[in-house]
């Protein structure tokens, strides 16, 4: 299914798609108190932009720089081409040890590997830490959101689900009491693992480290106390040097929630006493990214969500309605770009506002990389057959100029005419949800005329 | 060929050769006039607090406003008013029941809070994390403005851990509805003497 048929389930709660708009427009007003605070903003994305421009450009070289130092320390590294290995990687690395009980924190990588069902199909109880993840788990759903995964959940919706999987008392949804409920019943969890994995924010290639930010701790908790750390990267998160974390770290949260940073900012270069930290360098497709001008800049991307939560699509289709690992402008181009036909309706799932590539604090220009995909959908035969014939006659139309007139003056004289359900019969797909504007009586071009004649 | 040299091969061969330099990241940044009182303001705002202490005297701060707590641990030798050797067990998880850690941080961020801990004699760093309640020893001289000089201190050359703590762990994953207290320490307090 597409994202209008998606989007389509999503909008037919009026009520609810109002209430998430606003929901994720509040955390763009926090972005923006956030950001207006400081002077230097507009210098932080610049640097932050040219850091990655020239990192992505030399990413062979500083892979191998990473892997050199992070071994040195004592870190194991591995190297996966796609989700598959990934996940079989992951597992041996269980199963060698014995590990049955695996506690997660988040990791958007390790969800478009579909790392959770592959391993519980291999007989590994695999929890979700973040408060958020935990909910969508439990509740057999993906993420809607990167940063905020329950975001399209109103607390009595999470009030059932702890009802019904922690026994949390009846009817009560109090945000407080649900988070205590989950903080308890999650302490057992991280006692009792036997391995943790996290994502990683940014790996640094002069260090041979990661860093890890959270709010909830949840990441630390879990691998400050199992003994084995796995820690799945994707091959665009390296960064040079330690000090680039300056400008990193002074962009994510303020982008992401509008806070400063976030509660844990964490630098791992060692695994616990007698432990063992493991990373996998993941590729699935990004490599492949990286030969086209027109896209490779989404490799910039830091996973902050500020162009999710700026989308006015996003915010009334809600993140189930892409279908792809992440949504909003950011996963709409990577789908796009690892599939164009699979994800051929996400460049279409906007209106151009570039309001994305104006939040965006690495500078992707994301708004014209959709504009792009969109052209190439239509250059791939790839676009409905509907859509297709009636841009073609637009074009033939829009070609000839008195034709196009005639066309207009019709428009205006039949159109209003028009009683409602043939106006907004099936056909026309632009109504649905939507209203004609008023006509005019006279065109641009003939009120121009009149006013020149006139002087 | 390995999947190493397959990632690696794909990417040479997609990327084109590149003359595009790394930048200063030493940009102008902000300067705050009283950068105790930017820090105080920072760290509440994310459900923390900073206290000075004139006297110096931990104990009796800990004494005064913990009075209630059973366990209470510390990685700094000059705390007398612990009761359990947080380094003696041998796993972290018997830490599990720590009711307040009395941890030292190397300097805090004006800009957001934050205070940066590394410690090298903290045997389980699961403590900062387990402990109900966190207390922050930090030298009342070292403060600074934001992350770029914050970084200037900091260095890896060694296998190691170091976290920037800012206030308690919180989540709004419910309805953006804050609540202090995820997974980690419910409360931060942190000290400068």
């Amino acid at each position: 299914m597409g994202h209008p048929q998606l989007a389509k389930k999503f909008v037919a709660n009026n009520e609810r798609m109002k209430w998430h708009d606003k929901a994720i427009w509040f955390v763009r007003k926090k972005r923006d108190l956030a950001v207006h605070g400081l002077d230097e903003w507009e210098d932080l994305r610049e640097i932050a932009k040219q850091i990655k421009t020239h990192t992505i450009n030399k990413l062979d070289f500083y892979l191998e720089e990473f892997e050199k130092n992070a071994q040195q320390k004592g870190l194991h590294v591995h190297w996966a081409k796609d989700a598959e290995e990934h996940n079989e990687i992951v597992l041996k690395l269980l199963l060698n040890r014995g590990a049955k009980k695996l506690v997660k924190s988040k990791s958007m990588l390790t969800e478009e590997c579909h790392l959770n069902p592959y391993l519980e199909k291999n007989g590994i109880k695999v929890i979700d830490t973040d408060l958020g993840e935990r909910i969508v788990q439990l509740r057999n759903e993906p993420p809607s959101h990167i940063v905020l995964p329950a975001i399209h959940l109103k607390k009595e919706d999470v009030g059932k689900t702890f009802e019904k999987f922690l026994k949390t008392q009846k009817g009560n949804c109090d945000p407080t009491y649900l988070t205590r409920a989950a903080r308890n019943h999650l302490r057992k969890k991280f006692l009792n693992a036997d391995a943790a994995l996290t994502g990683v924010n940014f790996g640094i290639a002069q260090t041979g480290g990661i860093v890890v930010c959270t709010n909830e701790g949840n990441a630390d908790l879990g691998v400050s106390l199992a003994k084995l750390h796995i820690a799945s990267m994707g091959i665009e998160k390296i960064i040079p040097r330690l000090e680039d974390l300056s400008i990193f770290t002074r962009l994510l949260a303020r982008s992401a929630t509008g806070q400063a940073i976030t509660s844990y900012t964490s630098h791992f270069h060692a695994p616990i006493e007698h432990g063992e930290m493991h990373i996998i360098i993941v590729d699935n497709g990004r490599s492949n990214i990286l030969q086209n001008e027109d896209f490779k800049q989404s490799l910039h991307c830091i996973r902050c969500g500020a162009c999710i939560n700026t989308c006015p699509v996003y915010r009334r289709s809600g993140g189930h309605s892409y279908g792809y690992t992440i949504p909003g402008p950011i996963g709409s181009t990577l789908g796009a770009s690892k599939d164009l036909k699979a994800n051929k309706t996400l460049p279409f799932a906007c209106t151009l506002c570039a309001s994305c590539s104006n939040v965006c604090p690495v500078k992707i220009d994301l708004h014209n990389q959709l504009y792009k995909h969109r052209q190439n959908v239509v250059k791939r035969g790839l676009l409905g057959t509907k859509k297709y014939a009636i841009l073609k006659v637009a074009t033939w139309v829009m070609k000839h100029p008195s034709l196009f007139d005639f066309s207009g003056k019709m428009a205006r004289l039949i159109v209003p005419k028009l009683p409602r359900n043939i106006l907004y019969s099936k056909v026309n797909i632009w109504g649905k949800k939507r209203e004609l504007p008023k006509f005019p009586q006279k065109s641009f071009k003939e009120l121009y005329k009149q006013r020149e004649e006139k002087k | 060929m390995t999947s190493r040299e397959s990632i690696l091969n794909n990417i040479k061969k997609n990327i084109p050769s590149s003359t595009i330099e790394l930048p200063q990241t030493n940009i102008a940044h902000a300067i705050y006039k009283d950068k105790n009182e930017k820090f105080k303001t920072s760290l509440a705002s994310v459900g923390g607090n900073a206290v000075w202490l004139e006297d110096g005297n931990i104990d009796e701060f800990v004494r005064k406003n913990y009075s209630n707590l059973e366990i209470i641990v510390s990685t700094c030798k000059e705390i007398t008013c612990t009761n359990r050797d947080a380094n003696k067990p041998n796993t972290p998880h018997a830490l599990e029941n720590v009711d307040l850690a009395i941890i030292e941080a190397e300097f805090g961020v004006a800009e957001n809070g934050a205070v940066w801990v590394k410690n090298s004699n903290n045997r389980h760093r699961a403590l900062y994390f387990l402990a109900t309640q966190l207390l922050i020893i930090v030298n009342k001289n070292n403060i600074v403005d934001t992350m770029h000089e914050a970084y200037e201190r900091i260095e890896f050359n060694q296998a190691g851990y170091g976290t920037f703590i800012s206030g308690p762990s919180k989540t709004a994953d419910i309805e953006q509805s804050l609540v202090i207290g995820a997974h980690g320490p419910t409360s931060a307090c942190v000290l400068f003497v």
